[in-house]
């Protein structure tokens, strides 16, 4: 099993790419509108992001995955803790919390803005323009063959995709990111 | 190429980050019913040359399978809608009538 994603890939090009590593994940899911999820993340110091959105605090973020779906982000060792205590907000509520940091890898993507979302565009049919995807807005899409969700902030782009599929991920992402492949579309 | 909007979350999904389902609004027969409606559920699909009604999945985004009512010879969407009806909602039949007037008598057909 490979761990390009958690031992530091790089590839450096038009843009820059690179593994994140070790990233904390916890998949939430629940009815959305639930209070006591909006409890919950708040004791957490956390707010329920909009549809197809993030909402962030410092080194944790609450991304929005689908209509009953929260994908919480924060540091790899704080997770367990974490999950466990959203689990006890929780636990009148028909809800599943569980830690799946593993099961996932994130990526960065850092250089020019036009060129980031040129590099995502050769690999996803979602419309990567900044209209379309303004900073803060996720979009789960396609990644040439594989499922991928994908986001802008602060000036990077980012990636999660599975792991079984991390080597492909970066692989297609550094190709598509190489010096000499600027188009100049976006 | 195909796009659709998935009613659940709200993104216009190429075809590609979609999967699809088939004919919609069948009749699950079960194992109660006659011998024809048996097969008829297992293996008989129209194929119209014009409106159709699918299921679909959104795969690569939310996960929710939803329903779609698009032409299939101009691929014209007219609309998706939720999963939990058993047939094409009002505000659909009435974009149909509206654009392919006759629909209705054309899927009894
Ligand atoms: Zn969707």
């Amino acid at each position: 099993m490979s761990n390009i994603a958690r031992d530091g890939a790089r590839a450096e090009g038009e843009v820059l790419v690179e593994g994140q590593g070790p990233q904390g994940m916890i998949s939430l899911r629940c009815d959305l509108g639930a209070a006591a999820l909006k409890t919950a993340l708040a004791g957490e110091g956390l707010a329920l992001p909009a549809p197809l959105s993030l909402t962030r605090e410092g080194a944790r973020a609450v991304l929005w995955m689908s209509p009953d779906e929260l994908m919480l982000l924060c540091p790899y060792d704080e997770a367990p803790a974490l999950c466990a205590r959203l689990s006890e907000a929780l636990s009148g509520t028909h809800a599943l919390v569980a830690v799946v940091s593993d099961a996932r890898a994130a990526f960065r993507l850092t250089g020019e803005e036009a060129l980031l979302r040129e590099t995502l565009a050769k690999l996803t049919p979602a419309d990567m323009r900044p209209e379309a995807m303004p900073e803060g807005c996720v979009r789960r899409t396609r990644l040439a063959q594989v499922a991928a969700a994908i986001w802008f902030e602060a000036g990077a782009a980012h990636v999660l995709a599975f792991r079984s599929g991390a080597d492909y991920v970066f692989g297609a992402l550094a190709y598509a990111g190489r010096s000499g492949a600027r188009v100049g579309h976006l | 190429m195909l796009i659709l909007t998935c009613p659940y979350c709200g993104v216009a999904a190429d075809e590609t980050e979609l999967h699809p389902g088939g004919e919609a609004h069948l009749t699950r027969e079960g194992p109660e019913s006659d011998d024809a409606a048996f097969e008829g559920y297992l293996f008989h699909r129209k194929n119209p040359k014009g409106v159709h009604f699918e299921r679909w999945r959104h795969s690569h985004g939310c996960g929710k399978w939803f329903h779609a009512a698009r032409c299939t010879v101009t691929l014209e969407v007219f609309g998706s809608y939720a999963a939990q009806t058993t047939e094409p909602p009002q505000e659909i039949r009435e974009i149909l009538t509206a654009r392919r007037p006759g629909w209705d008598q054309e899927a009894k057909a």
